[in-house]
C-alpha cells in the first residue's frame, strides 16, 4: 500500500518533469493575431516542450517576467526591453520581427491625418483639431510609443477633453475608437485583424522610423531566478531565429492581407536594444 | 464562429471543474462555520457576521492580486509553483465563494435555531441532535448558499485572469475566453461562450435544487 503510494508519487513527479512547460509572457498583438498558434505547435512537436502563453500588455508581461513568473518574454518596447536587460532580469535578447504602427481613425478624418507629412505631423493635426483620441493608457508597448510620439511632437495631451484612456487591450481599444469615432495608435497586426470588424480607416500607415514596431525576445535570467526554465527558453529562442521559421513568420497571413503582418528580422535589430 | 466546439467543450469542462472544486473547498470550511455561528444559543458573534456578509462583496480582482503576490515565484508561497495553474484559480475562487456559503448558511440556521433547539430539547435531545436537526431543516437555504457560491466562482473573471493567466489548454475558462474573444472582435464566439456559461450555471443549479428538494 505504502509502496504503491510512493510509486504513484514518483510517477507524478516524473510526469511533471517530462512536461516542464515553457511559460512565455507576451503581448496581445502576437497572440491575438494567431501568429503564436501558427508556429508554436511545430516547436512543441520537435522538442516536446509545451509552451504556455500568457498574453498581456508589454508592461505587464515584463512585470510578470520580472518576478520570475515566466521563463521568456516576447514584447515590443525597445526602451523597456533595454531596461529589463540593464536590471539583470533578462538575458539573450534577440529581435524576432517587426512591422509598423498605424494611426487609425474615422473614415471622415476630421483632423486630415491622411494628408500628414510625418507621424509627428499627424499627431499635431489631431491635437490641433481637438479630435477624439483613444489612448491605451495601460503601459503596453503601443501606449509607450504613443506617449513618445506626443513628446517628440512637443505636445501634452493629458487633461485635454478629447484625450481618452481606454485601459484595455488593442482589440478592445479599436472597437472603442470605432464606436466613438476617435483616432488611436495601433500595431499593424491587430489593426489588419480587426479591420473587417470595426469601422476604422488606416489613416497613417507608412514606413516611418518613428512608427517602427519591433518585437524582441528575451530569456528571463536564470541567474536571478533559480526556477526559470532557461533551457527551454533558449531552445525557443534558437527556434524563432531559425531561417525557415523566420520565413514562416514573414509569410504568416501574407496571402490574406497582401502584405506581411510580421517581417522577419533574423535576429538583426532595426532599433538597437542596448542594456 | 472561429472557435471550434471541441475547444468550447474543453473550456466549459475546465470552468466546471475549477468552480466545482472551489465551491467544494468553500463548503468544506463554510458549512461548519455557518452552522456553528448560526446555532450558537447566545446571540453575539456579530463581528463574524459582519465580516462574512461584507465578504460577499469581496472584489475578485483584489483577491486575485493578493493570491498573485502570494503565489508568485518571488512571493512567500512561490515554492509551490502554483501561479498560472488551475489550482491557483481554485484557491482564489474558493475564497470568493466562502463568504457566500458561510454567510447564507449562517442566516438560514440562525432563523431556525431557537425553534429547533426548543423542540429537540423538549423531546430530550442533546446539543448534537440540535445541530444535525438544524442542518437538515436548513437544507433548502443551504442549497441556495451552495448555488450562490458556485455562481460567484464560475462567473468570476478578474481573479481568474490574474492568477490563471488565460493560458490555452491550461487555465482558460469560460469567462476569460469571453474576454479574449471580445478583445479579438470575435463577438459570435464570445456570445456562444457566454451562452454555454449560462447553461452550465443553470444545469448545476438545477441539480443542486433537485437534490435539496428530495424527500
Amino acid at each position: 500500500m505504502g509502496r504503491r503510494f510512493v510509486f504513484i508519487l514518483i510517477a507524478l513527479c516524473g510526469l511533471a518533469l517530462a512536461a516542464a512547460p515553457l511559460r512565455l509572457a507576451t503581448t496581445t498583438s502576437v497572440n491575438d493575431s494567431g501568429l503564436l498558434e501558427a508556429i508554436l505547435p511545430d516547436f512543441t512537436r520537435q522538442t516536446g516542450i509545451e509552451v504556455q502563453v500568457i498574453a498581456v500588455g508589454t508592461g505587464q508581461a515584463l512585470a510578470i517576467a520580472g518576478r520570475g513568473d515566466a521563463d521568456a518574454v516576447l514584447v515590443h518596447a525597445p526602451d523597456l526591453e533595454a531596461r529589463f536587460l540593464r536590471e539583470g532580469l533578462g538575458v539573450a535578447h534577440a529581435c524576432v520581427a517587426y512591422n509598423n504602427f498605424v494611426i487609425a481613425g474615422p473614415a471622415s478624418d476630421p483632423a486630415r491625418v491622411d494628408g500628414a507629412a510625418s507621424a509627428l505631423d499627424a499627431m499635431q493635426r489631431i491635437y490641433a483639431a481637438g479630435a477624439p483620441f483613444i489612448s491605451r493608457g495601460d503601459n503596453s508597448g503601443t501606449y509607450h510609443r504613443e506617449r513618445a510620439l506626443w513628446k517628440a511632437a512637443g505636445l501634452e495631451p493629458d487633461g485635454q477633453p478629447w484625450y481618452l484612456e481606454s485601459g484595455s487591450g488593442m482589440g478592445a481599444t479599436l472597437s472603442l475608437a470605432a464606436e466613438k469615432r476617435a483616432y488611436t495608435l495601433t500595431d499593424l497586426g491587430t489593426y489588419l485583424f480587426m479591420k473587417d470588424k470595426v469601422e476604422l480607416a488606416g489613416l497613417y500607415d507608412r514606413p516611418d522610423p518613428l512608427m517602427l514596431n519591433q518585437y524582441g525576445y528575451m530569456v528571463v535570467s536564470p541567474g536571478r531566478f533559480a526556477r526559470v526554465n532557461a533551457e527551454a527558453a533558449y531552445r525557443l529562442r534558437a527556434y524563432l531565429l531559425r531561417p525557415d521559421v523566420q520565413r514562416r513568420i514573414g509569410a504568416y497571413l501574407k496571402d490574406r492581407f497582401a502584405r506581411s503582418l510580421f517581417n522577419p528580422l533574423y535576429g538583426q535589430c532595426k532599433v538597437e536594444v542596448k542594456p | 464562429m472561429t472557435l471550434p466546439w471541441s475547444e468550447v467543450g474543453e473550456i466549459a469542462a475546465r470552468s466546471l471543474g475549477v468552480a466545482g472544486a472551489a465551491t467544494f473547498l468553500a463548503a468544506l470550511a463554510g458549512l461548519p462555520l455557518g452552522v456553528w455561528l448560526g446555532a450558537r444559543p447566545r446571540k453575539g458573534g456579530m463581528g463574524a457576521q459582519v465580516l462574512l456578509y461584507a465578504g460577499m462583496g469581496l472584489p475578485p480582482v483584489v483577491v486575485g492580486l493578493v493570491f498573485y503576490l502570494l503565489l508568485s515565484r518571488s512571493g512567500p508561497l512561490g515554492g509551490l509553483g502554483l501561479l498560472f495553474t488551475p489550482a491557483a484559480m481554485v484557491l482564489a475562487e474558493a475564497v470568493l465563494a466562502f463568504p457566500m456559503v458561510a454567510g447564507f448558511t449562517l442566516a438560514a440556521v440562525r432563523a431556525r435555531a431557537d425553534g429547533v433547539r426548543r423542540l429537540v430539547r423538549g423531546l430530550g435531545g442533546g446539543e448534537r441532535q440540535v445541530l444535525t436537526t438544524l442542518l437538515w431543516e436548513s437544507r433548502r437555504p443551504i442549497v441556495a448558499a451552495l448555488a450562490a457560491g458556485f455562481g460567484a466562482a464560475i462567473s468570476e473573471v478578474g481573479a481568474a485572469t490574474i492568477v490563471g493567466g488565460d493560458i490555452r489548454h491550461h487555465t482558460r475558462v469560460l469567462t476569460t475566453a469571453v474576454v479574449l474573444e471580445t478583445r479579438k472582435g470575435e463577438l459570435e464566439s464570445a456570445l456562444a461562450l457566454g451562452a454555454v456559461l449560462l447553461g452550465v450555471t443553470l444545469i448545476v443549479t438545477a441539480i443542486l435544487v433537485v437534490w435539496g428538494e428530495r424527500r
